[in-house]
């Protein structure tokens, strides 16, 4: 029996606070996502159990309980306290997927500071953008990401105090702090009294126009969490859960940490390159159960065929989920034929912190679709020009939100004005407080799609021009920015093209600067550029030279009209396009 | 011709991959690439672009896996069964 048993039911006598009792939460318990993964487990006698295995390079094994959970994130946050970090400050976690990103993330909230997790594949501009916006006080990194901070860290007026978590401390500054986690091991720290309100987690994530925006979270996020960790994933108390996101992202936090964590669940970690023969061995070493993963690494798999799957017992899994980017027919009609089990499909954001339409166990699935909004999810899809909702099945719209979820975003940081305008109907001087609670108005999600007469919904794809590669979204403003900081480069357009595994991958046109000709040399050094500076994700895996780019009169580079032409797309109306 | 091309794909992953800095990594013909985390598999995309102009040679994408790239030696490998 499934833990969301009847769909329909759960639809019919929806309420929020069913996740107090499936969390065993009683009111006037601490509401601290840090204490709630680590000591509420402990004080309901789990501190025993096993909370996390982790595996990193060269076969690296290490396993922590729940105890040492607490005890290890209660040192990170007495630290942090020494330091002089106040409630409410920024602390970023810029490392690998090793123990003590997971450890500190708790650490962090437990002593009421923000936790600010960052892709470590950042390159020092990625990192830059994001430090500089939330002001951040504090990172944690490695001996390994700590050259990328050292290039960085003059322009970060904010930024007091460089920790590195691991490595040989001689090798580091002066300036810097070595911080071995084992060596703080805290037995008694009173957790901060944070309110549903009290920010919590931030993520970054990448918009068509500016730099990438914080999407602040809250501690409340936690109810909206548990839930859907508990009836979409269907954690159970003897499961043994493998999360493969990163919780530089935010799927590898509200899904890789507070989700089987606050539900008191064992999770599994693999910090090594992606290999599937790597991944299968691990699934079988570990006897993993429940497995969420992404559809650009389910479509390796795939390309990786049936025979390697059979050359490992794999028996151990029996429920798969995916996220990321919308999940292809064909990869859940093969996950069903090679494991017997069918990757369910679940559509969430950065800004939503938690699921909102997904496939759920038990109910029938319609491979490719979206799956139907979780219970106390108000979903709807809104004309493309009127921005109504619309009641006829087929009919390609907005996907919109109706507010008040527990696990919504709070603001973007400093920047009210774009928070305002992911909401149809809001008042202008409304502000993100108003705007969040207000269930008359429409929190539009950026992409489009449709439902069918079932009431399945059906992704199409985005509402503009933000670029999805393997799951992670990517900004075409702050690849052409950097772009043109190259010195063969007068101008850019970035947008993203069709590939078979990762959805999407970045393709650049660009026009050269007087004295560079375009050779396979320059291609190269344009490739590593970006991904050094931005990311690999951001890395241009085809550049396009042009002799000028189209632009609309007014000057401005018309992207829709390249990504058109390259999908093979009508181009709409031309009659802005400059003229030749 | 064989040690020019392992010398020559070596020394690119070095001066791409490896940071400066780093005093810890000793980077041979055998070193995990993928699988240790020095190259990750986003950024395979410009390893197999590096091979494929300075190699001459046209990698399938089918062919061009993480286990085919995981070292110097299993990538002269794979570029030579596709320059035959």
């Amino acid at each position: 029996m499934s833990n969301i048993g009847s769909y329909e039911k759960r639809r019919e006598n929806f309420s929020w606070d069913i996740a107090k009792e499936v969390l065993k939460w009683e009111e006037g318990e601490i509401l601290n996502i840090g204490a709630m993964c680590s000591d509420r487990i402990c004080a309901r006698g789990d501190g025993e159990k096993k909370a996390l295995i982790w595996q990193g390079f060269g076969g690296k094994q290490k396993t922590y309980t729940f105890n040492d959970l607490r005890v290890l994130s209660n040192g990170f946050a007495k630290f942090l306290k020494e330091l002089g970090v106040e409630p409410g400050e920024k602390v970023c976690l810029f490392m690998d997927k090793i123990p003590e990103l997971y450890v500190s993330f708790l650490g962090v909230l437990k002593m009421g500071a923000v936790a600010q997790p960052l892709f470590s594949a950042f390159g020092d501009e990625s990192l830059e953008v994001r430090l500089l916006s939330a002001d951040t006080k504090v990172i944690f990194t490695t001996r390994k990401h700590v050259k990328k901070v050292r290039k960085i860290q003059d322009k970060l007026p904010a930024l007091e105090k460089i920790v590195v978590v691991e490595g040989n401390p001689n090798k580091l500054r002066d300036e810097e702090i070595y911080f071995s986690m084992e060596d703080f091991r805290t037995e008694d720290f009173t957790a901060y009294e944070s309110g549903p309100d009290t920010p919590s987690v931030l993520h970054y994530t990448s918009g068509t126009t500016g730099q990438p925006k914080g999407a602040q979270h809250g501690h409340g996020s936690v109810w909206g969490q548990a839930l859907t960790t508990s009836w979409v994933l269907d954690l159970k108390d003897d499961d043994i859960y493998w999360c493969t996101a990163d919780p530089g992202w935010v799927t590898g936090t509200s899904y890789g940490i507070i989700g089987p964590w606050s539900l008191g669940v064992t999770q599994c970690v693999l910090d090594s390159g992606f290999t599937s023969a790597a991944w299968y061995q691990f699934i079988q070493d570990n006897k993993v159960t429940v497995w969420y993963s992404a559809p650009t690494a389910i479509r390796s798999l795939m390309r990786d065929g049936e025979g390697l799957v059979k050359q490992y017992d794999l028996s151990s899994l029996r429920h798969l989920a995916s996220v990321g980017e919308p999940l292809n027919a064909e990869a859940v009609i093969w996950s069903e034929k090679v494991y017997g089990l069918a990757f369910l499909d679940t559509f969430w954001q950065t800004e939503t912190g938690s699921m909102m339409i997904t496939n759920f166990p038990g109910m029938k699935i319609k491979p490719g679709s979206m799956g139907k909004p979780f219970p106390g999810i108000v979903a709807g899809i809104l004309d493309l020009n009127t921005n109504e909702p619309v009641t006829e099945p087929g009919t390609v719209g907005l996907i919109a939100f109706r507010p008040g979820w527990p696990s919504m975003f709070k603001e973007y940081v400093k920047k009210p004005d774009i928070y305002r305008s992911k909401f149809v109907g809001a008042a202008d001087d409304a502000m993100p407080a108003e705007l969040r609670v207000d269930e008359s108005l429409w929190y539009v999600s950026g992409d489009r799609a449709s439902f069918d007469k079932d009431g399945y919904y059906w992704f199409v794809g985005r509402d503009d021009d933000v670029i999805n590669t393997g799951g992670h979204l990517v900004g075409p403003f702050e690849i052409e920015s950097a772009l043109v900081e190259h010195e063969a480069i007068a101008e850019a357009a970035a947008i993203g093209k069709p590939d078979e595994v990762n959805m999407e991958v970045v393709k650049v046109f660009i026009t050269l600067n007087p004295g560079f000709e375009p050779s396979d040399d320059l291609e190269l050094n344009i490739m590593n550029f970006i991904r050094k500076k931005l990311s690999p994700l951001a890395m241009p895996q085809d550049i396009e030279y042009m002799e000028k780019l189209p632009k609309t009169r007014s000057g401005k580079i018309l992207r829709r009209y390249l990504k058109a032409l390259e999908w093979g797309h009508d181009v709409g109306d031309l009659s802005t396009l400059e003229d030749d | 011709m064989a040690d020019e091309m392992k010398d020559m794909i070596l020394e690119y992953v070095i001066e791409e991959y490896v940071d400066e800095e780093d005093d810890e990594e000793e980077v041979g013909y055998d070193t995990p690439l993928i699988s240790s985390g020095i190259v990750d598999s986003f950024s395979m995309v410009s390893l197999k672009v590096f091979l494929e102009k300075k190699c001459h040679v046209s990698l399938p994408d089918k062919e061009a896996t993480p286990e085919a790239f995981d070292t110097v030696n299993k990538i002269c490998e794979l570029v030579r069964r596709f320059q035959d």
